[in-house]
């Protein structure tokens, strides 16, 4: 066999190599990036994989509520806030009708108060199962996700039965709700109850003790409880960094002190608490539900209130009075008194405000939205820093940050 | 459970006429006081033993054209989770001299909030590591949310009644 001849290796010596050069790499995450679930960009300065620091850009899909507002009788407000938090719209109409009915010091019936309660739990609970289960998707497990999408078409089915509509729900009225719960929508509430568990159970079969998915977010995107509240951390976030800090418990509103459930609190504050706060937050809230519908008061389901409630439309078209207060509200021309309101919901990312000034006008003299994810979402550079490209998209997932409640 | 008038007392005690305008609207503790002491305020409350008011809940501003002199007002919401105890702040600034000291070097949620209040108004937060707008655009040139720019009236005087016969 002939014997294979070597080439020379062309070995440059040390002196002739290019002195290398230590570079960070800029990378735009957003802000159409499909990871990153609404439109929002981050500048990532990045050293191999390695987040090295983080900028971001908001106000994508800012709306200008808080100067619409200003120009809106009160009631057609509540559909822009249907448009914050997208995932939860019902919190936030009610947050909304709450906060003018402090204003306005209408007592509100329990009846009313409790379907709120019911359609406010049912709300949270999509919220969560949409986090969690796009947690899941981030992590690359996608069935989870479309399984459970399922039960969230249920919430949606409920909510046409109550409202007429499914995700920019403009539900309820100031002063109640705008019909009673027909039989429909009660046995359709009974149904979800059973059949959700079922459904949760396998969800958290499949996620919380599997191998990958705790591995890929225990220690990840972590931040302690000081940072948080100095970031102005609310809602599961923070309770999952260890503070069992609830509107619903500490400011109780709609009669919450009424129902029996607990505040699940983390302790490390990872993308792993915040699931897991966010599983049991749903089976309180299930329980939430239960609870107020096997108590559902009898009675009206609005308060007496005609300056502010719109008239059913029977008494519309047979009493003069409801037809000239029904002409007065949707033309807008019901002055509400002056006065200064901060009114807090428990929102599905937290405590979600309402800081509203009225000057006695048809309008509000400025209204400001107190939105838990343009709060805390500026705590996401330092929760990401140091960690890799794939943690961080696990952390802003898991942080929940919805760009229409970002934005307003 | 911490009960207003106590606060109100403390405050007084220790910044005596540099708080003022005291009110309750709504149950919720509601003070002035001036540029100069917002900090010194916000930082007592804070690292106060007892009351522990270390939660900055919300920053906004508002505008009242007519209050000359105290146009701009910058509105603090602070909350203690020990007491659950609510406290509101307010400061007037003029519009001639827009400034008022930053409050990031005490909370961390200040600094987009400051940013945002800056962006709609205009108002100035001095010390601020990074005041740009947030919301809209860089090259805005005006501060959308001041009275001077309307929006198209739906609701006010301004509608003609004659086209409703009245």
């Amino acid at each position: 066999m002939a014997e294979i001849e070597l080439l020379p290796h062309n070995v440059p010596s040390q002196a002739e190599l290019p002195e290398l050069v230590e570079e960070l790499t800029t990378l735009n995450l957003g802000p159409t990036h499909p990871a990153t679930h609404g439109i929002f960009q981050n500048i990532l300065k990045m050293d191999g994989e390695k987040i090295v620091s983080g900028e971001q850009t908001i106000g994508y899909i800012h709306r200008a509520f808080e100067k619409i507002a200003e120009r809106r009788p009160f009631y057609q407000i509540t559909t822009l806030t249907d448009r914050m938090n997208y995932c939860s719209s019902p919190i936030n109409n009610f947050g909304w009708h709450m906060t003018v009915e402090k204003l306005l010091q209408i007592e509100v019936p329990k009846r009313a108060q409790y379907i709120r309660v019911i359609m406010m739990e049912l709300a949270r609970i999509s919220d969560h199962l949409i986090c969690n289960s796009i947690l899941g998707v981030d992590t690359g497990a996608f069935s989870g996700f479309l399984y459970v999408m399922q039960k969230r078409e249920d919430i949606y089915e409920i909510y046409e039965e109550v409202c007429g509509a499914r995700l920019t729900t403009n539900m309820g009225r100031i002063g109640g709700m705008e019909r009673d719960l027909s039989t429909t929508a009660i046995r359709k509430i009974r149904d979800f109850i059973k059949t959700f568990p079922p459904v949760l159970q396998e969800f958290e079969k499949l996620m919380s003790r599997n191998r990958i998915f705790m591995d890929r977010t225990i220690n990840v995107g972590g931040i302690s409880l000081e940072r948080a509240l100095s970031y102005g951390f609310t809602g599961p976030n923070l309770r999952a960094a260890g503070l069992d800090y609830d509107v619903r418990v500490m400011n109780p509103y709609s009669s919450y002190e009424d129902f029996d459930f607990s505040i699940p609190i983390g302790q490390s504050g990872d993308t792993f608490d915040r699931y897991n706060v966010r599983i049991e937050e749903m089976w309180q809230s299930l329980k939430i539900v239960e609870q107020a519908l096997n108590n559902l008061p009898e009675g009206p389901y609005y308060a007496d209130a005609p300056e502010y409630y719109l008239p059913p439309k029977k008494e519309v078209y047979n009493n003069m009075e409801a037809l000239i207060y029904h002409f007065k509200i949707v033309m807008g021309e019901i002055d509400a008194p002056a006065g200064e309101v901060y009114h807090a919901v428990e929102g599905g990312n937290g405590e979600l405000g309402f800081y509203l000034i009225s000057d006695g006008g048809r309008a509000p003299y400025r209204l400001h939205f107190r939105r838990p994810s343009f709060i805390y979402y500026q705590a996401y550079p330092e929760m990401c820093k140091g960690s890799t490209l794939s943690d961080a998209i696990l952390t802003m997932s898991s942080l929940n940050v919805i760009a229409g409640e970002l934005d307003a | 459970m911490l009960s207003n008038q106590e606060v109100a007392e403390e405050l007084l005690g220790k910044y005596g006429d540099q708080v003022f305008d005291f009110e309750e609207p709504y149950g919720l503790l509601t003070l002035s006081t001036t540029r100069e002491n917002i900090i010194p305020v916000l930082e007592f409350l804070r690292d106060h033993k007892s009351y522990q008011v270390n939660f900055l809940t919300d920053l906004t501003g508002v505008q009242y054209p007519e209050n000359k002199g105290k146009e701009f007002m910058v509105v603090y919401h602070m909350h203690s989770f020990i007491h659950n105890f609510r406290i509101r702040i307010k400061v007037s600034i003029p519009e001639a001299d827009i400034h008022i000291p930053t409050a990031t070097g005490l909370f961390a949620s200040a600094n987009w909030m400051e940013r945002e209040t800056y962006d709609f108004y205009g108002i100035l937060f001095d010390g601020h590591p990074n005041l740009i707008r947030i919301l809209n655009i860089e090259e805005m040139d005006y501060f959308p949310m001041r009275k001077e720019y309307p929006l198209e009236d739906a609701t006010r005087e301004d509608k003609i009644d004659a086209l409703f016969g009245r």
